[in-house]
């Protein structure tokens, strides 16, 4: 049996634990709020988008000149995975489960016989690719110190992949990221980026009974689709971010109230061995002063 | 009769409100935007936006590029970046159109993307810098 000395300090250091998860655990659910209105704030702009590239995205799709964002290059060699993660751990299986789906896929392109690339946002992607897949990531980026994603992040990473696109690096484009179910619940999923019209074609719901013929185009389709879909990119990754930001902290937060109900579990154990060798203590020094009173 | 207004910018939907006209700056030139306006998606240059409401102007808005889509009694602007008019600030205005110029003078002809990303900034820069002096004068 423990000594009481050694209960004792293990109950102290319990404790002081739980007070930094449940500091943790509040710390989340304000960022969680915050995070939760900014994606809510930005969702207007995308689903305005998505109908807009729904209208000009029909009628150009069937065009030969159709720009090579919109209906590809027409190969399918070489895959760029775009990973979402959080730059911090400590938010229960967050990173991990997005990370595995990552991998897995990855496995299963290069199965087919694909080639793939990689491009990580958030740190515990690097760090988790860089072990076993470092010659595949071909770029990366974070927001370590930063406070709120702004759409300006999202543009620069939008500029990068536009730009490896063009200069031949892959073929087609994922992004894959933790969508935002509940606080409960966060859900790995993929979203195509380039082409977008493979993209366009999974949510055409979106653009129903809008088509570009209705509308006229000024300056005319080939130009407009040229600004639109470098900006649709962004923009379906800055909804990315979003949801991962929501995520996160959701996560985080479940993950560190379970914290704090287990530590509490073990403080009320511990503390019943405590009390339990105390009285033994008691009892047996009485025993002891019993007998020798009694040998007289 | 009215036109429901909506801007939206990528943060967040900054105003939607009903106008009598709002009148936009697309690439080809100003749009005055009223019921019943045929259908239409053009992209924007940096101007101004205005609101008028029984021929009144209510509300300017500087906006830096973008979108917008017009059916005939909706009129949806998808701002790159947009402030009230009031709110610009003259200094880092100027500022601006100084680095945009400069930016552009550098700028590769031969590379058409590149130059038209400059030339688009430039345009923008020098509308905010008009847009000032006009409010001033």
């Amino acid at each position: 049996m423990a000594s009481l000395k050694a209960l004792r300090n293990r109950i102290s250091s319990v404790k002081s634990t739980q007070k930094i998860t449940k500091a943790m655990k509040m710390v989340a659910a304000a960022k969680l709020r915050r995070a939760q209105a900014q994606a809510e704030a930005a969702r207007p702009y995308a689903t305005r988008m998505a109908a807009m590239m729904g209208a000009l995205a029909e009628g150009a799709a069937d065009n030969p000149n159709a720009p090579a964002l919109l209906v590809g290059n027409g190969a399918d060699r070489t895959h760029l995975i775009v990973v979402v993660t959080a730059d911090r751990g400590l938010a229960g299986p967050f990173n991990s489960s997005i990370n595995r789906a990552a991998r897995a896929r990855v496995r299963k392109l290069e199965a087919e016989g694909k080639r793939v690339r990689l491009f990580t946002v958030g740190r515990k992607g690097r760090d988790f690719f860089r072990r076993d897949m470092r010659e595949k990531i071909i770029g990366e980026a974070n927001f370590v110190g930063k406070k709120t994603i702004e759409f300006a992040d999202a543009e620069a990473i939008a500029q990068q992949i536009v730009a490896a696109f063009e200069g031949g690096a892959f073929d087609i484009c994922t992004l894959m990221f933790n969508r935002f179910v509940s606080v409960m619940s966060q859900v790995p999923s993929e979203t195509p980026l380039i082409p977008a019209s493979a993209g366009q074609a999974a949510n055409d719901n979106a653009g129903a009974g809008q088509h570009a013929g209705d509308y006229e185009i000024e300056p005319d389709d080939g130009t407009l689709l040229d600004r639109l879909l470098p900006r649709n990119l962004a923009v379906q990754i800055y909804s990315a971010l979003l949801e991962s930001a929501a995520g996160e902290q959701g996560a985080r937060m479940t993950a560190m109230d379970n914290a704090t109900r287990n530590a509490g579990e073990m403080i009320n154990r511990l503390t019943l061995n405590y009390n339990r060798t105390r009285q033994a203590n008691i009892t047996k020094e009485l025993i002891e002063i019993i007998s020798g009173a009694e040998a007289l | 009769m009215t036109v429901a207004l909506e801007i939206i910018s990528p943060e967040r939907l900054l105003l939607a409100r009903p106008v009598s006209m709002v009148v936009i700056p697309g690439t080809e030139g100003d749009l005055g935007v009223l019921p019943g306006h045929s259908q239409m998606i053009t992209s924007l240059r940096g101007g101004l936006i205005d609101l008028y409401e029984d021929e009144k102007l209510v509300d300017r808005f500087f906006v830096s590029g973008g979108f917008a889509q017009i059916t005939e009694e909706r009129c949806t602007v998808l701002a790159d970046a947009i402030v009230k008019l009031a709110e610009l600030d003259p200094l880092k205005a100027a500022d601006e159109l100084a680095a945009a110029e400069a930016a552009w003078r550098e700028a590769d002809e031969a590379d058409e993307a590149g130059w038209r990303a400059a030339s688009d900034r430039l345009i923008t820069a020098q509308a905010r810098v008009d847009a000032l002096a006009a409010q001033n004068a």
